[in-house]
């Protein structure tokens, strides 16, 4: 028996006592996740390889994120406008990340564009293990503190809703999550840019054949998707305010979970995919001791794995009809 | 006739690996033409085109597109210079709407009114897209995706419109129907390039064609002479329809 176990029935009033809480923790977290997950997609979309190195990216966000708040803070104490401290950890952690995915892409990945997707996947392990020791080489292996009490106003650190307790950050979190989001659907749909970005996943010669320009178009994929990796990273440092050299192996598996279980290749898919598991997580925390989140998140991989390959939204295009 | 042509080749020899498979090519298309490129399977048509658009580099030789040398350039340069392909098994874009595999065609143009102009046009030549205009791609049926393919590619405004395999893949009364709009854009003042198995069709739209066997040119007439020689009424009209690659 788990201890800490709670059975169906046997408390349901702390259950629905819980809820509307791990909700609120539930978006919080899938929003993240979901930011990491469109990174995954987008790439395998185009390149059909898997990125291994993304974590890694989010990880660089994470601690350029820590360095802006670390470089405009004295005893803990920020000596600037919050918000504009904040912006400029999540802008710069996104212009670092995606700095690093191009440098990534164009050094390690398109030399390889030719080569069997073997040699493209060991590549991506290879730029994974090369970013995370170069980060311990450089900063460390002690975990670095973020420390935000100071980012907030005393009295707004901590909303009551009814029951519910919701920091300050997770509402930032959501929204910005949510954003960025919509943000980026709305230029996948709307923009040249975008309808050529979903025109080279879908075939990339005959996007060729129309003038597009493929490289540049994988470039941009590498940058969006390293920037929302980035802005993941420090926004899960002002959430649970660490971050390591090793932090992104974690976030990576469970961005790739939630690509997924949306179904890899599809943007709308790891959007749905990271907020469903953020969701399944906080809410097995209820039944659950919390250490189990982790099990939970791989058990769904498994089951995805094995039930629908293709993921929620993912679907098999047929190649030639 | 002093005439420069659009598309020309000059002793073109294309190897893949160390495989020869284009032997000594020479060929020209002028303006307005309607020209075919006949020849049975591993014959090299489909070598040609990809020499063409720079997917497959070229030994030695030249070729020119309206007297500027194309070999040795990038693919997205050839297309810029107003080149357009209407691929084999037409390749139109799955998961997107007819309307946005069409504004694709024009992705490199900036004249966005002159552009939806000619949309109009394409659906008044192809009324059934304007039907279709917001629905995926893979719900089109073959010959909507020919159509579909083809408005694509003219909406480049091409310098010349190759054509990869047209009759492929579709039942012999699409064939003709395709045929038929071929002809008729042709009409309209696109140059056409087509690589095409189905002799007896080709050369019944065709000015003139050429005809490949193993990588060699063997023969080139109008089509109309085509079409009465003994050689290829022997290896390629044949006395019955070969209606094995169209028949699906």
């Amino acid at each position: 028996m788990i201890q800490g176990l709670i059975l169906p029935g046997q408390d349901m009033h702390l259950f629905l006592l819980e809820l509307p809480q791990q909700l609120v923790n539930g978006l919080t977290l899938g929003g993240v996740y979901a930011l990491i997950a469109i990174g995954y997609t987008m790439v395998y979309g185009i390149l059909g390889m898997l990125n291994f190195a993304h974590g890694e990216i989010y990880m660089i966000g994470g601690f350029t994120g820590w360095w802006v708040l670390h470089l405009l803070s004295r005893n803990h104490q920020v000596f600037m406008n919050s918000a504009a401290v904040i912006f400029l950890m999540i802008i710069l952690a996104m212009i670092v990340s995606s700095f690093v995915g191009v440098l990534t892409e164009r050094f390690a990945y398109r030399p390889l564009r030719n080569a069997p997707r073997i040699n493209l996947l060991l590549s991506a392990l290879g730029v994974s293990i090369f970013l995370r020791n170069f980060v311990l080489n450089y900063q460390g292996a002690k975990a670095r503190t973020f420390y935000v009490s100071s980012l907030i106003p005393k009295g707004l650190q901590i909303i009551h809703v009814g029951p519910v307790v919701i920091s300050f950050m997770r509402i930032l979190v959501i929204i910005l999550t949510f954003l960025m989001m919509g943000l980026l659907t709305l230029m996948i749909k709307r923009t040249k840019a975008g309808k050529a970005m979903r025109a080279t996943a879908q075939d990339l010669e005959m996007a060729t054949f129309l003038g597009i320009d493929v490289d540049r178009i994988i470039v941009m994929v590498f940058i969006i998707g390293s920037a929302l990796g980035g802005a993941a990273g420090v926004l899960v440092g002002l959430l649970f305010t660490q971050v390591d050299y090793y932090v992104g192996f974690q976030a990576g598996l469970k961005g790739f979970t939630a690509a997924v279980l949306g179904g890899i290749g599809s943007i709308p898919g790891a959007m749905l995919g990271g907020v469903l598991l953020g969701l399944c997580e906080s809410l097995a925390v209820i039944f659950l001791p919390s250490e189990y989140k982790d099990v939970v998140t791989f058990v769904i991989l498994v089951i995805v794995l094995i039930v629908k390959p293709t993921g929620l939204l993912g679907e098999k295009v047929p190649e030639k009809v | 006739m002093e005439r420069e042509p659009v598309l020309k080749f000059e002793h073109i020899d294309a190897y893949y690996g160390s495989i020869q498979v284009l032997y000594d090519i020479n060929f020209e298309v002028y303006a307005g033409e309607l020209v075919c490129l006949l020849g049975g399977n591993a014959s090299g048509k489909s070598t040609t085109l990809k020499t063409i658009l720079g997917v497959c580099k070229v030994r030695n030789g030249t070729i020119t597109l309206k007297g500027e040398r194309i070999n040795g350039k990038p693919t997205k340069e050839i297309i810029a210079m107003g080149v357009a392909i209407v691929p084999e098994n037409r390749r139109i874009f799955p998961k997107m709407t007819v309307m946005e595999n069409l504004e694709l065609g024009a992705y490199l143009r900036r004249d966005k009114e002159q552009v939806r102009e000619e949309i109009e046009n394409i659906f008044e030549l192809f009324p059934i897209l304007r039907k279709r205009a917001n629905q995926m791609g893979v719900t089109l049926s073959g010959g909507e995706q020919q159509m579909l393919a083809m408005g694509r590619a003219l909406l480049s405004r091409p310098e010349i419109l190759l054509m990869d395999e047209p009759s492929m893949g579709l039942s012999p009364l699409l064939v003709n129907q395709q045929f038929e709009i071929i002809q008729e854009v042709n009409q309209r003042g696109t140059t056409i390039f087509m690589v095409e198995q189905n002799a007896n069709m080709a050369l019944s739209i065709a000015d003139r064609g050429y005809v490949l066997q193993t990588g060699e040119i063997v023969l080139h007439d109008t089509a109309q002479a085509l079409l009465e020689n003994e050689m290829m009424k022997k290896a390629y009209l044949g006395g019955h329809e070969d209606e094995e690659d169209t028949g699906e």
